[in-house]
């Protein structure tokens, strides 16, 4: 008996009036848990009952406790016929079962009814007593933090990152039972709301029950999914990454472990990145299979670079003994450790079944080396499910596209997948399954003890080093400085670092010399599912990028209709990764990120859309051009044509250019879109497309031996290429978008935040259409909504949607539809004219050359900071003593300039650290200066709005909301509703359902989580939104499906008390923009 | 091919203000569109029909399902369906209470009826305000008069209260109840010339002094209602003119202090008899529900007219009826000088207020 719940009921308001002759309503609630129901007492006549009930108590297990949710009834007392239901909510008590969430349900729900929507609402109280469980063998999970959000949350810090977690439970859909015949949609809505709600929870307990036994205390990234499989029932997945948290009691503590890369990092760390790295080296050739015998000779290009650099080979070998064996050669005071740490994470990683993450951005030096995207799909015919305890098909199912994705990531030469996740899409009894991630190198710091601690005290000790030389005089600080610089360079580059073998490439690429650090081979463009690291250098600003397609398909049934979309989908896949390649390209852009493909089958389409965030890694060469040829010389209106067309293409390339702010620094060595003839195609996408897993991507993807960016026009697939190319419309000025969560090149957010859902459907005309023409609507369609957004949120210019994230999906024969959820952010425009690290440069020229007040200095650099809230909000974290106030007399200024002088070279070099460490010795400075006034305040102060009964609740799909700090994660949100309607044109038609709709669902999310005491939603995601209409009989239905994770946040400014502030930092940005 | 379904929900609800008056206004969808379309403030957004359409569509749907509320302001407030700032939240409100004044110009003095709805077709071809901009502005109108038609203590605090509505307009509302609730006889030809904020400030003149509010605010009645006592002891004003000497003497004293300053002294002095006459019948009068009613029209047609017929300047009659209501105090005679101040007082601003071409 490990549990007691309460929950008290204590008032409604807003009622709708239930009896028309008295204008009233007679309402009692019933109070349900499991199978115990509770009512209170019928409250006459009023819309606005006080029912002030007693405390109704549910003694239950922990395991019913993480199943079950609270269901709340409102009726209407009826005398003489039968009780009228208002409506109903359900509670998640899943929150109040983890210490660390929430302790106390408590608020204004509003009261939901499929049929009629929200109808008033009620305030609730709700409590959960938990008793120790003594039982080993039990099955209930409580504690185990859930966390939608794909990083490590902010208030935590990462001890552990064990791994993959997975789980399915399946049940048959009671929309499809026979008893659906014969009752109410009411009721049959609700049976699927409570099962999907049961179910939910089932599948929580169950990942939180694997967790436990892994040794982890959470989740993060964790993505639950439906599948309506309509007939053959019901699927609800889920995915995520388990980890041991920590909760940071006192953000201020130095916690170097965690954020090893803004302070000065330790070396160990660094060792271990170079090694893997070894750009020489060159390997056997041969499969990268573990089993692969390792040769290689000692020859090391980067040993004259870096003492580090003495490198062994062993980094692609996938076994451990490699390692050991082959580290003695080259790597002398590095090597042991270095194979030591990476043996231990080889081993670490091999101990679990699927090495996968599903976090998207990780703590600094755990991500090492990216390979590029995996992905795989595969086609299957679906079912019944006969005996829903043992799921084994779908299992299996999963099972085989997760050996796959390993595979992929292994012919990579990576022993990882991170930015991991899957989907389906079903249409009548084919279902698509697919999961894509990015393969990666990850370090072993946070998968192993051991190895974690070593390098705690080594980072410690490096730490100490850094900040007592700082302190000493010049010449020690050069010295030190210098040797930070070093080892902080690679940050910014070395995730693009090949992990792979140079001379035994898993597919045609053309590697140069990182343009950062010019040791490591870089691939020319690389494409991961992950968001940007924040460490990584960018040059510009990136943009959203989707590449858009439509395929006919014949309708057909069964075995057929698989076959017929599983030898559409490796074109479908192709077409898809030319138009990212080639909009990529006239972008000048070399990177994607947070790359997501979705392919949507209809009954007689393929719909397929690519999202992600380009941008210009400065450490990946300079794409070329895209080059236009024709075939049938001779014509001179033809070749016009040509030449026009490439004008065009060159132009918007040059408009691009200076949109995104791409001014890459000249190389001199290094030819920048060189003539070489490259193969066409040097994706890192890897992908397969059957039904079973071992045919490999045995789709070339280099396309023969054409020439690099060649579009042939005789091609009538250039054509389209070319005329899809040209059709994207360019963001209205002001705007920026990403689907990523932040954007590179814009730092200084302010706090104006909008999220939004935006729905489109789009009913194609009945005559049969061409894949071109078919390709133009899907084109025009996705486009036009952008132009809409871009024009809804014009008033919130300059602005960034950031996460922008598509669904689409073919509802229906000849329907489109086109879901979007995002962020828009508003940012300080004067700020971002000018490159952050450019305008840093000047300023510190100026204070140099102007021999100001020294004082001017120590401002200067906190500006700098300041443009970038992210890393001086970490930066910030390790500050840990009092420092000198600035009135304080007893200031060095003449040590100021000393450091001036050094730092500004390695400014120029674009040093990472050194901005922390300025920010360490300066942070109070900052904070005792004079100066924060006018503008920095002005920024925050348009921000509240007081006076609303109501908790303002704010939302975002970001894991963070920008000038705040999340102080408590207070539990997963993970909501599910259908509504539905049959009086549809009465409701404003389909638009005006689906809009009050959603609006509702948004309301029930903001009202749950001011119920648990929260102020923002973080890591929204709308996951489903499967819409239904019949006009001619008048209706409609909706299924939607939302998650996040409910926080509180404090504004920095609220913050006062506690002395390091990034706020204060962004204070001293205007003033010294003043000053100067 | 056609956009089935298309909607934009913001987590913060967005409200243009633009889009938000054309609704009010009663435009259609494809009207609001053109307008925008040809207005300039968006010119440099470059957004093309379509766009305007899909936006314009949303903030209608929005506007409709937020009026539900708007027409229980306090409930926008601590709703939860619609996150809004507060700041424009009032800002929703305050629009959809604002109405025409020539609209309202119409319906002044009218029962707020069904009877009356029936004929806002004819009222909004009068005014050119779109016969849906009518309908919710009547309606407003009615919703008003009944939630505060039965309530204690003062008019315009309980307008205030109840719907949340700045001070102006909350006084606009207060003379528009007023005037439903006493039925003034506003519509007369005669009566045209007068405009619907001629007759607010009349109405504020009322319902300041001549309600039983006015004398006590802690009176349990309403402010709604002219005070039956005060009516009924108009009839002692009689006095003034039915005795002969005192008539004489009041018109010798107000002729005394006139001379010389005003330009129509000779009418004045031709007139005065009637002129006082005029004023006493009315206010022994007002103890009939009818001729309370006919209050303006009576002012307009026994004094207002002939003053203008003799082209009194607004400067000749403020000085007259200042000395006209300040005399009578000195007459030996007169014992109703509280009564009779409480009486001038109104009629001399309404008169001053009233007397316009």
């Amino acid at each position: 008996m490990p549990g007691k719940l309460k929950a008290k009921i204590v008032a409604g308001r807003h009622l709708p009036v239930m009896d028309r002759a008295s204008d009233l309503t007679d309402a009692f609630v019933e109070v349900k848990f499991g199978n115990t129901t509770f009512k209170t007492d019928v409250y006459p006549k009023s819309l606005n009952p006080q029912w002030n009930s007693e405390w109704f108590k549910f003694e239950v297990d922990d395991e019913d406790l993480q199943d079950e949710p609270l269901q709340i009834t409102v009726l209407d007392h009826d005398t003489y016929s039968a009780n009228d239901a208002i409506g109903k909510v359900y509670i998640d008590i899943d929150p109040l079962l983890s210490s660390e969430a929430a302790t106390v349900i408590s608020g204004w729900f509003p009261i939901y009814d499929t049929i009629h929507g929200i109808r008033g609402e009620i305030n609730v109280l709700v409590k959960v007593e938990l008793f120790n469980d003594l039982n080993r063998f039990r099955q209930s999970s409580c504690g185990v933090k859930f966390f939608c959000t794909t990083s490590i949350p902010r208030c935590y810090r990462a001890v552990m990152v064990h791994g993959f977690v997975e789980e399915l439970v399946v049940n048959e859909d009671p929309e499809y039972q026979w008893i659906d015949r014969i009752r109410t949609p009411r009721a049959s809505n609700e049976a699927r709301q409570r099962l999907i709600s049961l179910m939910s929870g089932e599948l929580q307990r169950k990942i939180g029950l694997k967790v436990l036994e892994m040794g982890g205390n959470a989740v993060v990234g964790y993505l639950q999914c439906f599948d309506l499989e309509g007939e053959s029932g019901l699927v609800v997945r889920a995915i995520g990454t388990a980890c041991t948290l920590d909760k940071l009691s006192n953000t201020y503590t130095p916690a170097t472990a965690i954020n090893p890369c803004n302070s000065s990092p330790s070396k160990d760390i660094k060792e271990a990145g170079f090694g893997e790295e070894a750009p020489g080296v060159p390997l056997s050739s041969g499969p990268p299979t573990p089993l692969r015998a390792q040769t290689f000779s000692s020859f090391s290009p980067s040993k004259s670079y870096s003492r580090q650099s003495s490198s062994s080979d062993t980094e692609l070998s996938l076994t451990p003994k490699t390692g050991m064996g082959s580290g003695g050669s080259a790597g002398k005071e590095a090597g042991p450790l270095k194979a030591l740490l990476r043996q231990q994470t080889q081993t670490a990683l091999e101990q679990r079944e699927f090495p996968f993450f599903t976090l998207t951005s990780f703590p600094p030096g755990f991500l090492l080396h990216v390979g590029g995207v995996v992905s795989a799909r595969s086609v299957k015919l679906l079912d019944r499910i006969h005996n829903p305890d043992e799921p084994e098909t779908r299992d299996a199912w999963w099972e085989e596209i997760r050996q796959e994705i390993k595979s992929h990531a292994k012919a990579l030469g990576c022993h990882a997948v991170v930015g991991y996740s899957e989907s389906t899409s079903i249409c009548e009894e084919v279902c698509i399954l697919s999961a894509s991630g990015t393969a990666a190198i990850l370090s072993s710091r946070f998968m192993q003890d051991s190895a974690l601690d070593t390098e705690h005290r080594l980072s410690r000790q490096q730490a100490s080093v850094f900040t007592s030389g700082a302190e000493k005089g010049e010449g020690d600080m050069g010295s030190t400085a210098s040797l930070g610089f070093e080892d902080l360079m690679s940050p910014g580059c070395a995730f693009c670092h090949i992990p792979y073998d140079e001379l035994n490439m898993p597919f045609p690429a053309q590697l140069t010399y990182c343009h950062c650090c010019r040791r490591y081979k870089v691939p020319d463009v690389l494409f991961t599912t992950i968001d940007l690291p924040t460490e990584a250098n960018v040059t510009g600003k990136g943009c959203l990028i989707q590449a858009r397609l439509c395929r006919t398909k014949k309708k057909a049934q069964g075995e057929g209709n698989a076959t017929a979309i599983s030898n559409l989908l490796p074109f479908l896949e192709y077409e898809l990764h030319t138009q990212l390649m080639n909009k990529l390209k006239l972008r000048s852009m070399n990177a994607l990120f947070g790359l997501r493909i979705q392919i949507s089958v209809g009954e007689n389409m393929l719909l397929g859309l690519a999202s992600a965030t380009g941008v210009y890694l400065t450490a990946l060469p300079s794409p070329g051009g895209i080059q236009i040829a024709g075939k049938t010389p001779s014509d001179i209106t033809y070749e016009q044509h040509i030449s026009n067309m490439q004008k065009k293409i060159n132009d918007t390339i040059a408009k691009n250019k200076e949109l995104y702010e791409i001014n890459p620094p000249d190389l001199v060595e290094e030819v920048i879109g060189s003539p070489i003839p490259e193969p066409r195609q040097r994706s890192r996408l890897f992908r397969s497309h059957s039904e079973s897993s071992d045919e490999v991507s045995e789709l070339d993807l280099s396309h023969g031996k054409k020439d690099a960016f060649v579009l042939e026009i005789d091609d009538t697939d250039a054509v389209e290429d070319i005329h899809s190319l040209l059709t994207d419309a360019p963001t209205p000025p002001g705007f920026y978008s990403c689907n990523t969560e932040i954007m590179p090149g814009i730092y200084n957010w302010t706090s104006a935040l909008q999220m939004f859902t935006s729905v489109r459907v789009f009913r194609l005309s009945n005559v049969n259409l061409t894949n071109q023409g078919l390709n133009k609507v899907f084109n025009d369609l996705c486009e036009n909504l952008l132009k809409s957004l871009y024009f809804k949120l014009r008033s919130m210019v300059p602005c960034c949607l950031c996460h922008v994230n598509f669904t689409v999906a073919v509802p229906e024969d000849e329907l489109i539809q086109v879901a979007v959820t995002a962020v828009a952010m508003s940012f300080d425009k004067d700020q971002t004219q000018e490159n952050g690290r450019q305008s840093i440069d000047k300023n510190l020229m100026k204070a140099i050359t102007e021999n100001e007040d020294q004082l001017q200095f120590p401002l200067e650099l906190s500006a700098e900071s300041s443009s970038n809230p992210l890393n001086s909000a970490k930066g910030l974290s390790e500050v840990s003593g009092p420092l000198p106030s600035a009135r304080a007399p007893s200031v060095d200024y003449s040590s100021f300039t000393d450091r001036c002088s050094s730092w500004i070279e390695q400014l120029r070099l674009k040093a990472h650290t050194i901005r922390c460490g300025s920010i360490k010795t300066m942070s109070s400075l900052e904070k005792a200066s004079p100066l924060p006034e006018g503008r920095s305040r002005s920024l925050r102060s348009n921000r509240s709005y007081a006076g609303s009964s109501v908790t303002v609740v704010k939302m975002t799909p970001l894991s963070f909301i920008p000038g705040t700090k999340i102080i408590k994660y207070l539990g997963i949100i993970n909501m599910f509703f259908i509504r539905e309607t049959t009086s549809l044109r009465e409701e404003g038609g389909v638009s005006g359902f689906l809009h009050s709709f959603i609006a509702e669902v948004f309301a029930m999310v903001r009202a749950h989580v001011a119920a648990l005491g929260g102020n923002a939603v973080v890591s929204y995601n709308m996951k489903e939104c499967v819409f239904m209409e019949n006009p001619n009989k008048n209706q409609a239905q909706c299924l939607i499906n939302v998650s996040g994770d409910a926080v509180i946040f404090v504004r920095e400014s609220e913050l006062e008390a506690t002395p390091p502030q990034p706020h204060s930092a962004s204070a001293q940005t205007s003033s010294s923009g003043e000053g100067t | 091919m056609s956009m089935e379904l298309d909607v934009f929900v913001g987590n913060t609800t967005i409200i243009d203000e633009e889009v938000y008056q054309l609704w009010l206004d009663g435009h259609s969808v494809s009207d609001a569109v053109r307008m925008r379309l040809e207005s300039d403030a968006l010119s440099e957004c470059e957004a093309s029909g379509e766009v305007l359409h899909s936006d314009t569509m949303d903030q209608y749907r929005t506007f409709q399902m937020c009026e539900r509320l708007l027409h229980c302001p306090s409930k926008l407030a601590n709703q939860l369906l619609f996150q809004i700032p507060a700041h424009r939240q009032a800002m929703l409100i305050e629009r959809y209470y604002e109405f025409d004044h020539t609209f309202a110009r119409e319906v002044l003095g009218k029962k707020l009826s069904k009877g009356t709805k029936k004929d806002l077709d004819d009222i909004s071809l009068k005014t050119g305000v779109a016969l849906k901009s009518c309908r919710r502005q009547f309606d407003n109108f009615k919703r008003v008069f009944k939630v505060v038609e039965e309530l204690k203590g003062p008019l315009v605090e309980n307008v205030q209260h109840h719907f949340l509505l700045s001070d102006s307009l909350a006084r606009d509302y207060a003379a528009v109840v007023f005037f439903a609730n006493s039925r003034f006889e506003t519509g007369k030809r005669k009566l045209q010339y007068l405009s619907f904020q001629d007759f607010a400030f009349c109405a504020g003149q009322l319902i300041s002094y001549w309600t039983v509010g006015a004398v006590d605010n802690m009176m349990e009645d309403m402010d709604v209602d002219l005070e039956k006592e005060f009516l009924h002891d108009l009839k002692d004003l009689k006095v003034l003119v039915n005795d002969k000497d005192m008539l004489d003497q009041h018109k010798s004293l107000v002729c005394y202090q006139l001379k010389g300053k005003i330009k129509a002294f000779s009418e004045m002095e031709a007139n005065f008899k009637n002129l006082s006459r005029a004023l006493i019948n009315i206010a022994s009068k007002l103890t009939n529900t009818k001729d309370v009613r006919d209050l303006f029209i009576d002012l307009v047609e026994k004094f207002i007219e002939p003053c203008r017929s003799d082209k009194w300047t607004v400067g000749d009659l403020t000085l007259f009826l200042t000395h006209y209501t300040s005399t009578a105090h000195t007459l030996e005679m007169f014992r109703f000088q509280i009564l009779w101040e409480r009486y001038m007082g109104v009629i001399k601003s309404c008169i001053l207020k009233m007397y316009h071409d």
